[in-house]
């Protein structure tokens, strides 16, 4: 048969519970990438040595494939004596490779702030601290915020990734409920409904975030 | 058709043009001769830009019809009666009409002689060494010889200018039009592009239609000044008459702004 | 980066792989890797042709096809970046057999990321297309081109070279999605390190090395795409002719 809607209806708690699991895998990788982005983008920054092998660390981790820092972290980490579930450590790794997005995005935001505003902060006397906080961050963050909001789309996307170290997120429910009834066409169409409606909702609250944003600034 | 009453070259019978709820262009009517050379001056806004766009098919035209040569552009005849033209008559009438652009609009990919030798080529279907004799041709006319293997990028403003006349003469149009064609070169390159356009209206028998701010150029080389404001000719004549006795009043204020900025 | 850090960068990475080799019996990875890579190389080139087609077909229709055909470019554009690429994987993997279709997993490797990179590929066609100025289109108009002259012997060359740069950036991205396949069990380098490390545990130097192995991947694409970009620019300016 096409479609067996006995079968969707038994899928869905399962999915319903997983996808809450992806959406907290979601949620913490991103909140970790915005912070650990911008240390990272602050550290590009400063200083010839640091700068360089910062650069050379973004380069390299947004340079090389999620899945392999994932297996890495999660086969790695314990033999340095760190015992972690595999729910953190792909959160970790996810983490990681969407910092060194964002720090790109951290990036252009501060290089599109024009040098006038840190050598009026100079003239000013300003402290760097004060600078960064009070007159470079506030200009430089809502013109990448669209940016940002579109990795926060694909890093939802790729949580799917966890399934590989059995994360039990939504992918890998409809996995399992594939596997056991040895039917995957329900579960897994789903789930990509829930992933498409979600990614197109998303992608419409951006444009109008960045509508919204771009009214209020002066261009 | 009587062959001694000739048809204008050009005609713009009731035109009007507009974009919402302005009118930029009022029911104009219009005739060029062939071989007239035709300066429009006017204001910002004073629709002189549309009159070229329209008539070089680049703006759609809301009432009226123009004329090219004796036959209607916009429009053809169908059962005795106009219909909006299908897009093969508007071509055929439509090469007729060359354009230079104010920002040359040259092809950045192409070099100058390649860039007068594509249209030839790829509309014309002319051979590919008859096209690069014509381009090489019109590049010398334009003197530009020796800068026929240059890409737009390594010549100046006033240069490429200069390859976009060519390029259009390759056509072998018999109207040009040049929309301000000096506007955005710098002054001291203005003067080569200036001279180009003066030895084609003495060596040829083009009808040329121009808008310019060059009142100096225009007093000394058409044969015909028209002055228009929002959206209609508000004066035209001979350049002695209206350049140095206008009539009417607007005119007047409108060459004393633009001379007191010299 | 220019072109000279990047082969810097290259150099570097193949050092570091032979360093790692090196290191006590860890040369006897290299050729289960090697044929890994060997097959990511094959599903990423592929897949990378597929992507430009699809790419290209579904900007020319957006821009210039008539409605319907227009509203099936932008299904497939939506659909596709709106959903997740391991997801599409999967799907074609393990829910097409119900209907009685099944392919190769290769066959379904190029073609999930064919698709999925296309639709992203989709829209910076678009954009370089749309973004060529309007004097150009117009200059074309005054040497009375028909409008698919003027595409094809003004517009795309120079959106053409806008595109290279962009482009460049979803080859690597389908590059590093390769990976994804190892979950549909072909046996490409992700596939291979994994396999390793089940056997042997030496995680490390393992995934170590294929992680150079990929950034070696990942900068031929950067390195090719740069020389790509000055070939064709053949004495434009960067940013000539668009808005």
């Amino acid at each position: 048969m096409i479609w067996s809607w006995n079968y969707t209806f038994e899928a869905l708690p399962i999915i319903a519970k997983a996808s809450i699991v992806t959406i907290e895998a979601t949620l913490l990788s991103f909140v970790i990438a915005l912070v650990l982005g911008l240390v990272l983008a602050i550290l590009r920054m400063s200083g010839p040595t640091v700068g360089w092998v910062t650069s050379a660390f973004v380069e390299f981790i947004r340079s090389t494939p999620a899945l392999i820092q994932i297996f890495f972290l999660f086969f790695v980490l314990p033999k340095a004596g760190i015992v972690l579930d595999a729910f953190t450590a792909g959160i970790i790794a996810l983490s990681v490779h969407y910092a060194c997005y964002c720090s790109e995005v951290y990036r252009a935001g501060l290089e599109a702030v024009p040098r006038g505003q840190w050598e009026a902060c100079t003239a000013l006397n300003l402290s760097s601290w004060n600078t960064f906080k009070n007159i470079i961050l506030p200009q430089a963050i809502p013109p990448i915020v669209p940016a940002l909001g579109n990795y926060l789309v694909a890093l939802f996307k790729e949580t799917p990734l966890l399934s590989a170290i059995a994360v039990l997120e939504m992918v890998q429910a409809a996995k399992s409920l594939g596997t056991e009834n040895f039917r995957y066409t329900e579960p897994m169409t789903i789930v990509g409904v829930i992933f498409l409606v979600i990614s197109l909702v998303s992608a419409a609250g951006i444009r109008w975030l960045e509508q919204r944003l771009n009214r209020r600034s002066v261009r | 058709m009587n062959a001694t009453t000739e048809h204008p070259m050009v005609r713009f019978e009731g035109v009007t043009k507009r974009y919402g709820a302005l009118t930029v262009l009022d029911d104009l009517n219009l005739e060029i001769k062939r071989g007239e050379k035709v300066a429009i001056i006017g204001p910002s806004g004073s629709g002189k830009t549309t009159v070229l766009r329209m008539l070089m098919t680049l703006e759609r035209i809301d009432g009226g019809v123009i004329w090219v040569d004796g036959e209607p552009m916009t429009h053809m005849q169908k059962n005795g009666g106009m219909v909006p033209a299908e897009a093969k008559h508007l071509r055929r009438v439509r090469s007729k009409i060359g354009m230079v652009f104010q920002h040359f609009n040259l092809f950045p990919h192409m070099t100058a002689l390649g860039n007068c030798m594509e249209a030839p080529m790829t509309v014309l279907g002319l051979p590919r060494r008859e096209a690069e004799e014509r381009a090489a041709d019109l590049l010398n006319l334009v003197g530009l010889g020796e800068k026929k293997g240059h890409y737009p990028a390594q010549l100046s403003g006033g240069q490429q200018q200069r390859v976009a006349i060519a390029r259009a003469l390759a056509m072998r149009p018999k109207v040009m039009l040049f929309d301000e064609v000096t506007s955005a070169l710098d002054p001291e390159l203005c003067g080569e592009v200036l001279q180009v356009i003066r030895k084609l209206g003495s060596e040829h028998d083009l009808t040329m239609l121009m808008v310019t701010h060059q009142m100096g150029f225009a007093k000394e080389f058409a044969d015909r000044v028209c002055f228009f404001y929002q959206g209609k000719i508000c004066e035209q004549g001979v350049p002695k008459e209206l350049f140095v006795a206008p009539k009417n009043e607007r005119t007047q204020q409108f060459l004393r702004a633009v001379l007191e900025a010299v | 980066m220019g072109i000279i850090s990047l082969s810097a960068m290259l150099v570097a990475a193949l050092i570091g792989i032979a360093i790692v080799a090196g290191i006590g019996e860890n040369a006897v990875f290299i050729p289960g890797l090697l044929q890994g890579a060997w097959l990511t190389v094959q599903i990423a080139v592929v897949g990378c042709i597929l992507a430009v087609v699809m790419a290209t077909i579904a900007a020319l229709l957006r821009l210039y096809g008539p409605a319907p055909l227009r509203w099936l470019a932008v299904t497939y554009v939506e659909f596709f970046r709106g959903t997740s690429a391991l997801v599409q994987l999967f799907w074609l993997f393990y829910v097409l057999p119900d209907f009685g279709i099944s392919m190769e997993p290769f066959t379904v490797a190029v073609l999930g990321l064919g698709l999925n990179v296309g639709a992203y590929g989709a829209e910076v066609v678009r954009g370089a297309i749309q973004g060529i100025q309007r004097g150009q289109w117009e200059a074309t108009t005054a040497l009375n081109m028909t409008r698919w002259q003027a595409l094809r012997r003004i517009i795309l060359p120079q959106a053409f070279v806008a595109m290279i740069p962009p482009w460049g950036n979803l080859f690597i991205e389908l590059l590093k999605s390769t990976a994804l396949v190892s979950l549909i069990t072909m046996t490409d380098l992700t596939f291979r390190a994994k396999t390793l490390n089940d056997y042997s545990f030496k995680t490390i130097p393992i995934f170590t090395l294929a992680l150079l192995m990929y950034l070696v991947l990942s900068l031929i694409v950067t390195i090719g795409m740069r020389r790509l970009e000055k070939v064709s620019m053949r004495g434009m300016v960067r940013g000539q002719g668009r808005t």
